[in-house]
This record gives structure tokens, C-alpha cells and sequence, in this order.
């Protein structure tokens, strides 16, 4: 395997272009970055957010009026996967204090501090504990801890730049002066973030970063931070229980309307189960699973935005969720690698981005926003992509990975990235000599439900941590940025709901009226009502053999 | 697609996609035949078969350990592993996935644990019986040295094993394959937190800036920031210094009032 012939020949014009590339970066030299109106002009001419036809305007909910992605509103103008007129609320299966919908890093976050304030947990997730696009994350975790020349004030400058000055300040504010806790509370928890011997972390810089206050664990930093997480929720069996393979698909209210639990499906017996509950935190992690405008993604398979929708049908509001994020370098070659990220720590350790001519187009630090967007010029616009194999009209760029190696000194790629080393090394590229072929792919959930600082929302008992929520990042979330996100608001919305729980005597009577309400505002609108959700699992059968399922009948995508 | 060729079973040629299609290889999945499409890995293959991926199926980028998958290739001995979403199919390959394997993880209090022998030893006493047959580190989709980590839990040296193992996916080939019968990647992960919390040692710059911020240096300068208007907010944006990326460590901004 390896590049095919025409690829490794375009390599030679990049090859050529290294060494002055190198002198320059070295010499500090940079490419010119875009002043904010060049970037805002960029963003309207080529981010695929503004493309006609990739929004669409809610016509139903409590955002009614608002414009979101196409394929959000589909779930959105949808009905429930329950039916409010045949659902039995009088069998409970299960009872607990907190019920929390994911086990990701948010929601893992999230029941270990409701476990420490006393309640009894249970994490509901779709697919096993971890399986989560917190396992993905690999470049990082932002935190200004090094006061000799990074402060939370000029994260918050940072945060709000890369968010376009748009993102909820409150909410910035308590994640730039919670972030420095976060990292001590995940080393007392045993995640090797790299460091000195003397104990003092590595700290690099990421896109729209002043400081260099990126922390990490190889290029894994998200399972390393995912595994611990989950290891600790295990030495905890006592108090949090863990059901697999049993996705949320609606939520419960009682009779005042508090949020009291879900009902649960369990994939491999096609049950469902109702789970009552004092509170409850919807922590399911973003959507990239529903393809964004054709898009591919980095997402993990269960991000299939289902808490978003859940969310809404209960009354929350959602935010900032006409912007979508396209990671500048997703793998397109080989195919089997396709929609793959490369961190962008591979941009921050100082590799560029170049053409076919193995000219640079664009300084590799900008925003995400600016960057993809860039890259769609280049390749679309400007015409110097370099051609995907046996992909007829598809497009890519090198990101010049073997830079490294000659800025950092020889071992540095496959010492920093061990993960994409091995993997292209499987398809035989060695990334510590070729660059590699890239494109943007969408990445991540700018936006989602309301919430306040402490993980509360409008509903009582309703509780949002992590990508389900949307206000802290603005219209565009930094890199590093997110895991940060989760571990600081999975931490308050445990806390909160923990304390929460302590106050709320009692549930009343179970009810399922919001649906019904809902439903009604459908079938008033005359809209979605041949559609059903969350959608839960993509759909990524043959369509061929579904032809021949004579007797199998689907709901929507499941079987 | 899915033309099942078995013995004399044989899908009439015109009711197949294979007809069509000139780049499908036969794969066998737990015993069935399959043709699909040459390039895909063993994950997509599975779903172009007409399988909906419950089990087996998690991140898709080969990090989370979910589709743990064992092949053979017909006539020959040797079992091979890998993953499914990270492995191609190739021709008349014999396999299934295995996406659970049953592994004994001891429960334990972290605060409590100390970093040496006696500590592993009491939790997995089964690590004593490693017989040293080397068959994990042969099954690792993820090239590492298992035995190697083991044997260094084995002695002690919980930092070894921690740094040997750190790209773990915890996808379990090696529990399943181990005639000790241990769960190498739960100890694993026992002496990466041991490692994490009692071997590294604290960074100190971290204790620093919560003390900081606890004491409400940075409580004025942020509330001026959530004051200020969009010009100001912007200007002080663009004016912000920046670290250059060739900085060493110690490199320290000219305006220091709000740090
Ligand atoms: C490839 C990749 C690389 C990234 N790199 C970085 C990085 O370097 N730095 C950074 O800060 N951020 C990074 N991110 C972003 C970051 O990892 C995520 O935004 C963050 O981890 C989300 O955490 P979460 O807990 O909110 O959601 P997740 O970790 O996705 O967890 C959500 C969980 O909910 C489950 N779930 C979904 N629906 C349901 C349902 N209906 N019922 C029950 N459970 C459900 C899911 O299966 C999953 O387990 C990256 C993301 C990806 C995909
Ligand atoms: S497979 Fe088991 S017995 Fe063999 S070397 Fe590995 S841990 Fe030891
Ligand atoms: S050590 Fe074991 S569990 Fe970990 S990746 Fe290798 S085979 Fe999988
Ligand atoms: S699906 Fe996660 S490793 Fe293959």
C-alpha cells in the first residue's frame, strides 16, 4: 500500500519547498495571518455553514424561528420513539437518585461528583461506558496554569476571539477559572499528563491560543482522560451502576412538569425501560454522526445529537446550533482512514499546510472556522487541491507533518503522535517523511441546549453537561477547549444535581405530557410527522439488502 | 451484494450485485461467505452485508477498543488479529469479532494504593501466573509489548508498565488469548494511575494558579473583560501578545498586570 505513484510524485514539489519553509518558521517568520474582516469575509464566501440550503429555520419548539443544520431540524420536526397514549408510566424498572444519559467524559464526570455528594447513580449510555468522542480526543485540554505568563484572562480573550465575541461570557468565565481545578482534579485521578520530572506539565499552543496552555497525554489525551474517568466510576460500583447498550430516547416529567427520569431501549433485546429519577443530566455528546451537509466526521457512531432533541421536546432552548465545526484536517487518503482526524497539534508543533505546488495558502494557526474554510477556497476556488485517488472531484492538501522532525529534532513525530503514527504506518506512510492528505471533516457541535454555569437549565431537575450544551464556545470552539468544557461542566452538573437531589422530597406522578404537546405542535404545523427520533444508531446498512428484508420493519433507522 | 457462494449454493448470477461489480472479494463471516467490496475494512464490510453494528462498533478510528476481531486465512495455522475498523479485508479471510471478553478487574480506592509489588500482587495475584508464553504481546492490534508490561507489574516496576502500556485500547485480544487467564489491560491501567498519582510528581504550577485564583486575583480583571464592549473586547483581542511557538518554557509576556 502506501501513496500511489502520482501522489508521492506531487510530494517531490512539496519536498522542495521544506527547507526554506523550515528556515522560515525557525527564523520565526510566519504566514500572514487574516485580520478579522479578511476572516469574516472568508467564513461568508467559503465555510459550508453558509452554503445555501444548510439551514433551515425551527418551526416548532421553544427556539421556534431559529435557523439550525437541515439535519438537526429533521430530528427536531420529528415524533417521539414513544407513544404518550400507550406508554405504561405505573411499571418502574428502575429508581435512582441521579440518572445521567452518556457515558462520556461529561457524563462520567458527572456522576462521579454526584456520587461524592451523596446520591446514587446511574449512567445510561448507548453503546459501552466510553465509547464516546471524549475516547477520541488526542491533542488536548486547555487550562492557563503557568502564572509566570498565561492568566484565565487571557484564556477568556482567547475563548471569546475563536468564538467570534458571540459565546455566553458567564459560562466562559467559569470555565476559564474552573479549568486549572479541572487539570489538578484529573491528575489526582491518575491521568499521565506528560511532564517533566519535576512534575511540571507540557503545555503547547493550539489554533487562536496566545499562551501555549494545551495539556496532554501523547496524542491521547481524550482516553486518557476517558479511561480514568471510567476506571474510577468502576471502583465506585457501589454507588453508580452502569447500563450498556441502553440509550435514552425520551425523558419523564411529573405532574409539575420536573424533569423525573427516562425511558430507556435496549438495543440487543429491543426492550424499553423506565428509569425514575430525582434528576437527571443529559450529557450525550454532539451529532457529527447525522452528516452535516454530506459531510464526513471524526464523530464516534452513537453522536447522533439524541439529547438534543430530547432536551427540546422538554422545553429547553438551544443555542449557537447554526454553527457547525469542520476540523481542518480530517485523512482522505488512504479511504479506509477517510473522515479521521490529525490533531491539530501536528499544526501547533509547526507543520503547514501547503497545495499541489507545495506553496503555503494560509498560516495553520488560524481559528478552525478560518482554517477549513481556507482549504475549501484553495481546493475550490483557487483550483491548487491535490486530486484524491480514485476519487473522481474530490480534493485535499498536504499537511507537511515531516517539518517536525527537522524543527523539533529527529523521533519527535512518532514520539508525539504515537497513534496516527502507527496507523499510517499500517497503510504504509511514514508521517515522519510524507505529509499527509487532508480535508476539513465535521467535527464537533458549536452549539446546544441553554444551560447556566452550575448545569442547570430552565427545567427543574434537568441538568447539561458537555457537547449537548451550547453557549460556552460561541459559534466556534478552540481546540483543547472541549475537554475542557466537559470536565469542568460534567463536574458542576454532578454537583449541582447531587445537591439538588438532597433538596427534591419526592416524585409525583410520572407523565409524558410534553410529548403530547409536542406532537400536537406537529401535527398544528403539519410537519415531521412521517419522521421519528432520536435517530440513536446511523443507518449505514446496503440498501440492497434492505430490499430483500421482506419482513423486517425499521422506525426510523433501527430495526 | 452478499452473493452466497456455499459448496453447490450458489445466488443466480443475475439476482447479485457481483454481477456488476468487478472489485468484490469473498470474505467468511463467522463461517458465512460474504462478497464485498475489496477496499473496505472489516468493519464496513459487516455493514455492506446487510449487519446494523450494535456490538462491535464504537469510535470507528481505531481508540476505543470496540471491535476486537480474530481471522485466520484458509490453510493456514496462525490466528490473526486486529481491528475491525481499522482492518482491511482481504480475500477468503475467515473471521469473527469479538467484541467482549470477560477479564477480572479488582475494585480499589486509588487514594490508598502504594506503587509497589505487594500492591499488584494483592490485587491480581494472577500476574504470578504468567508463564511468559509471550502470546499477548503476538495478539496486540496495538503493537505493544504486553508481556513486556506485565512482567515489568510482575516485578514492581509500575512505572514501566505504565509507560509500555500507555496506548492501550483496552480492547481485550490479549485476556482472551492468555493461558494464565489474566486481564492484562485492567492492570494495566492500574499502574498508569498509580503512575499518574503517586509515581509523577504533582505539578506544582497547577496548586499555584488554583491558589491564585482562589485568592480572586483574576476575579477584577475578568469582570472588566465581561464589561467591556465589543470594540474594546476585540481591540484587546488583536493586541494580545503572543507567545512565539519557538518560546522556551520560561518565556514570560512584557505586560504582566494581568497575569
Ligand atoms: C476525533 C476527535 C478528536 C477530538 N479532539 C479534541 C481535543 O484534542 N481537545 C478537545 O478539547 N476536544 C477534542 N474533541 C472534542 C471532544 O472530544 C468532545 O467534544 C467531548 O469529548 C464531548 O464529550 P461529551 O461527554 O459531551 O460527549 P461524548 O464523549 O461523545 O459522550 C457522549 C456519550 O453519550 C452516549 N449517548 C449518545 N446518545 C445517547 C442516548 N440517547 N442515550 C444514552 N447515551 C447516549 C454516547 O454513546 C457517548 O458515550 C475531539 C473530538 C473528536 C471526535
Ligand atoms: S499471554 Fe498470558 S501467560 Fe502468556 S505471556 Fe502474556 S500474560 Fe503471560
Ligand atoms: S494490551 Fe491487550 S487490551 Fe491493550 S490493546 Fe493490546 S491486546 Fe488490546
Ligand atoms: S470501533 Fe473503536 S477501535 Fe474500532
Amino acid at each position: 500500500m502506501g501513496y500511489t505513484v502520482e501522489l508521492m510524485d506531487l510530494i517531490k514539489r512539496v519536498e522542495k519547498t521544506r527547507p526554506e519553509r523550515v528556515m522560515k518558521k525557525k527564523a520565526g517568520q510566519e504566514f500572514p495571518a487574516l485580520t478579522l474582516d479578511q476572516r469574516r469575509d472568508r467564513l461568508e464566501k467559503y465555510h459550508p455553514d453558509f452554503r445555501a440550503g444548510a439551514l433551515r429555520e425551527l418551526r416548532i419548539g421553544p427556539s421556534r424561528g431559529i435557523s439550525v443544520a437541515q439535519e438537526i431540524a429533521d430530528t427536531f420536526e420529528a415524533r417521539s420513539r414513544v407513544d404518550p397514549d400507550q406508554i405504561d408510566l405505573n411499571e418502574v424498572h428502575y429508581e435512582t437518585d441521579v440518572l445521567v444519559i452518556g457515558g462520556g467524559g461529561a457524563g462520567t464526570a458527572a456522576a462521579l461528583l454526584a456520587q461524592e455528594e451523596g446520591s446514587r447513580v446511574i449512567i445510561a449510555t448507548k453503546l459501552r461506558h466510553g465509547d464516546a468522542n471524549t475516547m477520541m480526543a488526542e491533542g488536548g485540554m486547555q487550562a492557563a496554569t503557568k502564572s509566570w505568563k498565561d492568566s484565565p484572562y487571557y484564556h477568556f480573550l482567547d475563548v471569546m476571539g475563536g468564538g467570534h465575541f458571540e459565546n455566553d461570557p458567564e459560562l466562559v468565565r467559569t470555565m476559564v477559572t474552573e479549568a486549572p481545578k479541572a487539570i489538578a482534579w484529573l491528575e489526582k485521578l491518575g491521568c499521565m499528563f506528560n511532564k517533566w520530572p519535576d512534575g511540571k506539565m507540557f503545555t503547547l499552543h493550539g489554533a487562536g491560543t496566545c499562551r501555549k496552555r494545551m495539556h496532554y497525554a501523547g496524542d491521547m489525551t481524550g482516553a486518557e482522560i476517558m479511561r480514568t474517568l471510567r476506571d474510577e466510576a468502576r471502583n465506585r460500583v457501589k454507588d453508580i451502576g452502569v447500563l450498556e447498550f441502553s440509550p435514552a430516547v425520551e425523558l419523564l416529567t411529573d405532574e409539575k412538569g420536573r424533569c423525573s427520569g427516562a425511558v430507556l431501549y435496549n438495543l440487543e433485546t429491543e426492550e424499553y425501560f423506565i428509569v425514575k429519577a430525582k434528576a437527571v443530566i443529559m450529557a450525550t455528546g454532539g451529532s457529527g454522526r447525522l452528516h452535516m451537509s454530506g459531510f464526513m466526521t471524526t464523530n464516534h457512531y452513537g453522536a447522533t445529537g439524541d439529547g438534543l432533541v430530547m432536551g427540546y421536546r422538554l422545553g429547553v432552548g438551544v443555542r449557537f446550533l447554526h454553527a457547525t465545526q469542520y476540523h481542518p484536517t480530517g485523512a482522505v487518503f488512504p479511504e479506509q482512514a477517510e473522515g479521521l482526524l490529525i490533531t491539530e497539534k501536528v499544526r501547533g508543533a509547526g507543520a503547514n499546510l501547503v497545495n499541489i505546488d507545495g506553496d503555503q495558502f494560509v498560516f495553520e494557526r488560524e481559528p478552525r472556522d478560518i482554517e477549513s474554510a481556507s482549504i475549501i477556497r484553495e481546493c475550490e476556488k483557487v483550483g491548487k487541491g491535490v486530486p484524491v485517488p480514485g476519487q473522481v472531484g474530490r480534493f485535499g492538501v498536504w499537511l507537511d507533518s515531516p517539518m517536525i522532525d527537522m524543527l523539533e529534532g529527529e523521533g519527535t513525530v512518532e514520539r508525539e503522535f504515537p497513534a496516527k503514527f502507527i496507523l499510517f504506518k499500517r497503510y504504509g506512510i511514514d508521517i515522519s517523511k510524507l505529509p499527509m492528505l487532508i480535508y476539513p471533516t465535521l467535527h464537533y457541535q458549536n452549539g446546544g441546549l441553554a444551560y447556566e454555569p452550575d448545569g442547570s437549565t430552565k427545567v427543574e431537575g434537568f441538568f447539561v453537561a458537555g457537547e449537548v450544551g451550547g453557549g460556552v464556545h460561541g459559534a466556534n470552539r478552540l481546540m483543547g477547549n472541549s475537554l475542557l468544557d466537559i470536565t469542568v461542566f460534567g463536574r458542576l452538573a454532578g454537583q449541582t444535581a447531587g445537591k439538588f437531589v438532597k433538596d427534591r422530597t419526592g416524585i409525583g406522578t410520572l407523565s409524558v405530557d410534553h410529548v403530547r404537546r409536542y406532537h400536537k405542535e406537529l401535527e398544528e404545523a403539519e410537519i415531521g410527522l412521517d419522521r421519528v427520533s432520536p435517530m440513536v444508531l446511523p443507518d449505514y446498512g446496503n440498501p440492497e439488502v434492505r430490499k430483500r428484508q421482506w419482513t423486517s420493519h425499521y422506525v426510523g433507522t433501527l430495526r | 451484494m452478499s452473493a452466497m457462494v456455499q459448496g453447490a449454493v450458489q445466488q443466480t448470477e443475475s439476482s447479485s450485485e457481483a454481477a456488476v461489480r468487478t472489485d468484490l472479494v469473498p470474505i467468511f463471516i463467522m463461517g458465512k461467505r460474504y462478497m464485498v467490496p475489496s477496499t473496505l475494512t472489516i468493519q464496513k464490510a459487516f455493514e455492506y452485508a446487510g449487519y446494523q453494528l450494535i456490538r462491535g462498533c464504537g469510535c470507528r478510528g481505531g481508540i476505543c477498543g470496540a471491535c476486537a476481531t480474530v481471522y485466520r486465512m484458509p490453510g493456514s495455522s496462525k490466528i490473526s488479529v486486529g481491528l475491525a475498523c481499522q482492518t482491511v479485508v482481504l480475500p477468503n479471510m475467515y473471521l469473527t469479532m469479538v467484541p467482549f471478553f470477560p477479564a477480572n478487574r479488582a475494585v480499589y480506592d486509588l487514594e490508598e494504593l502504594k506503587p509497589e509489588a505487594q500492591t499488584l500482587m494483592k490485587y491480581y495475584p494472577e500476574l504470578a501466573k504468567c508463564m511468559g508464553c509471550n502470546t499477548c504481546t503476538k495478539s496486540c492490534p496495538m503493537e505493544i509489548p504486553v508481556m513486556e508490561y506485565v512482567s515489568a507489574a510482575l516485578r514492581g516496576d509500575v512505572e514501566k508498565a505504565a509507560e509500555i502500556s500507555m496506548s492501550c485500547v483496552m480492547c481485550g485480544i490479549c485476556a482472551s488469548r492468555c493461558p494464565a487467564e489474566l486481564g492484562q489491560y485492567n492492570i494495566a491501567i492500574m499502574c498508569r494511575r498509580i503512575t499518574g498519582r503517586h509515581i509523577w510528581p504533582q505539578a506544582q504550577h497547577v496548586v499555584e494558579m488554583v491558589a491564585k485564583i482562589d485568592s480572586h486575583r483574576y476575579d477584577k480583571p475578568l469582570e472588566q473583560l465581561m464589561k467591556a464592549d465589543l470594540e474594546t473586547l476585540r481591540k484587546l483581542y488583536v493586541e494580545r501578545q503572543m507567545e512565539p511557538h519557538t518560546a522556551p518554557e520560561d518565556w514570560t509576556p512584557d505586560d504582566k498586570s494581568m497575569i
